[in-house]
């Protein structure tokens, strides 16, 4: 077995059979890290000793017989995640030295089941932007082509997979997050239905719209990870108090009538042509699997993108209020007063980016604007929402892209904020209404890697893994590695 | 559509967030949130009037705890994390003269 790639369900085997232990594969993937990091900077910090004891009490835990369903499983968990007692960064100068005085609901629940913890992978800057270029650590490049992004902002877990230096990674999605670098690095990404896994524990971009979720191989490897994520949580006042089935064992089943939905408005003139055609080809698949395709429209999804703008930043602006520099966080030097100190420890901790969203936020609530902006932009939220409504009263699942290009040079939307907001036009929709969606690898298009985005109702995580997994035992795509010489 | 932040707003903008104005930078931060602005004008186009806004996508309730600790956690470990701190104090400078 090539250990590079495996997927979770070949590691679970091999190291229950004793063909590999858990601390020679949690070694192998710290050797291929030191070797092929440095190249990606996919990691922001490796946890080397901490895994490495993880993984000999997993090879006792073997030894014994009572292995938990992830024992000795290296997985990457992005920057966002507290981990008790280890640097946790989100990406920023501001808390480049924050220790995490706890640890994640979510983090917690997959060591529990025996994840071993690699180390925290890089993103952008709290989670704002689109192609890991806002990372104060430096952008993080793409495994299949280094001169080009990975997507973002869980850019770094995104690589880290598809580079084969861990099993599998989690990462956050607020409007498109995960599904967008999963879709450019050939990546399996699901970000559950809002308040599916609990946010208590992740730092906080826009609390309304911020989900973790798995980043894997495959569709069945997805549906393990979330299974060990997923649960209500009493920490989060918008953690969901709904079972958790088991999503690995209800994906084997057929498709057959399934009703896909294909949504006319993911079909616009900034779609790339060579995507569109994988994703038409992709949708033939399902066809010939016994899925109906049907036309279906979501027509306030033109507006997404704008509402996003307000409500995200708009949250972002109050959540990062926290940041000024005396409890926490980066702090000037010899500042003049109170003021002094909040502004220039601000200035000087916050990127750029996040700095502008701030602003965007600080006028949207702002008095004689709130009505204009947030509240419209609420307004049209739930529009977006009914809009979903209605469709799931005609079919199942909707599917499209999830992104309107393939990867990008770095660099080359960076000047151009409003073509990189577009890169998320497709999943955002999806993040207001709060409903589950995935991306899985389907056709390349000039030899990079394309997402088609999958959509469910809300809590039909399993009709979406179970489409995406029948999707993954016809094809091939998913299969792919890029180019071991980076 | 105009732009809607001008540099004396920038300046009421950095204040209530707490940022520095900057000066040299104020074109280009002007015209970075004109652009975001304008983005976000396309959603002026809609007749809205009856709808009412979503806060939570699922429509849901926050739910409430009883007021009662549940948890602490050790003030070395938040602490630690402090700029500047002695003797169970976050320092800040001088407030009152």
């Amino acid at each position: 077995m090539n250990l590079n790639f495996a997927t979770l369900t070949d590691l679970q085997k091999a190291l229950r059979n004793r063909d590999v232990s858990a601390t020679e594969l949690t070694q192998h993937y710290l050797t291929r890290i030191d070797a092929l990091d440095p190249a990606l900077n996919s990691f922001i910090s490796i946890q080397a000793e901490t895994a490495l004891d993880g993984a000999r009490r997993a090879d006792e835990r073997l030894a014994r017989g009572d292995a938990r369903p992830l024992t000795g499983i290296p997985i990457a968990q992005k920057d966002i995640f507290c981990l008790q007692g280890q640097r946790t960064t989100a990406g920023s100068k501001m808390l480049g030295n924050f220790i995490a005085p706890y640890t994640a609901t979510c983090s917690e629940k997959l060591a529990d089941a025996g994840a071993i913890t690699l180390g925290k992978t890089n993103m952008d800057e709290f989670a704002m932007g689109s192609s890991n270029e806002n990372s104060y650590f430096g952008a993080v490049h793409n495994p299949w082509d280094p001169k080009l992004i990975p997507g973002g902002s869980s850019g770094g877990s995104a690589a880290a997979v598809a580079a084969g230096l861990c099993a599998a990674s989690t990462g956050t999605d607020t409007g498109g997050s995960i599904r967008q670098p999963a879709a450019m690095c050939g990546l399996t990404g699901l970000k559950p239905t809002y308040g599916r896994i609990s946010r208590w524990g992740m730092i906080a971009f826009a609390s309304s719209l911020d989900q973790a979720g798995p980043m894997t191989r495959t569709a069945h490897d997805a549906a393990i990870l979330l299974e060990h994520m997923a649960g209500h949580d009493p920490r989060d006042s918008t953690s969901l108090n709904e079972p958790v089935p088991s999503f690995s064992e209800g994906i084997g089943k057929d498709i057959r009538g399934l009703r896909i939905g294909v949504c006319r408005e993911f079909f616009t003139e900034g779609l790339d042509p060579a995507v569109e055609r994988s994703i038409r080809e992709a949708l033939a698949v399902y066809e010939s699997l016994g899925a109906t395709l049907v036309d279906i429209s979501l027509p306030h999804t033109p507006y997404s993108v704008s509402a996003y703008y307000v409500i995200a930043p708009a949250e972002c602006s109050a959540n990062l209020a926290r940041l000024d520099g005396i409890r926490y966080g980066h702090r000037c030097l010899d500042p003049e007063n109170l003021q002094d100190l909040y502004q220039r420890s601000r200035g000087e901790g916050f990127g750029e980016e996040v700095k502008k969203r701030i602003l965007v936020g600080t006028f949207a609530l702002s008095a004689g604007y709130f009505d204009a902006f947030y509240n419209r932009a609420q307004k049209i939220r739930r529009l977006i929402k009914e809009d979903f409504v209605k469709a799931f009263e005609q079919v199942d699942v909707i599917a499209g892209p999830t992104a309107p290009t393939p990867a990008f040079p770095l660099g080359e939307k960076a000047s151009n904020p409003v073509e990189m907001y577009l890169q998320d036009i497709f999943t955002i929709s999806a993040s207001l209404a709060g409903v589950p969606a995935m991306s899985i690898p389907v056709e390349f298009a000039n030899g990079l890697p394309v997402g088609l985005q999958l959509i469910g109702n809300y809590l039909q995580e399993g009709s979406l893994l179970q489409a995406a997994h029948q999707f993954q035992q016809e094809t091939h795509w998913h299969t792919l590695t890029p180019p071991e010489a980076l | 559509m105009n732009d809607l932040v001008n540099e004396k707003t920038l300046v009421e903008l950095s204040t209530l967030a707490a940022l520095p104005f900057e000066p040299e930078k104020s074109k280009a931060t002007l015209d970075a949130l004109n652009e975001v602005l304008a983005l976000v004008g396309q959603m002026q186009s809609l007749d809205i009037s009856d709808v009412a806004p979503l806060a939570h996508p699922l429509e849901r309730h926050q739910t409430l705890r009883a007021d009662a600790v549940t948890e602490t956690i050790d003030a070395s470990a938040l602490s630690q994390n402090a700029p500047l701190y002695e003797a169970g104090l976050y320092f800040v400078p001088k407030v009152i003269e």
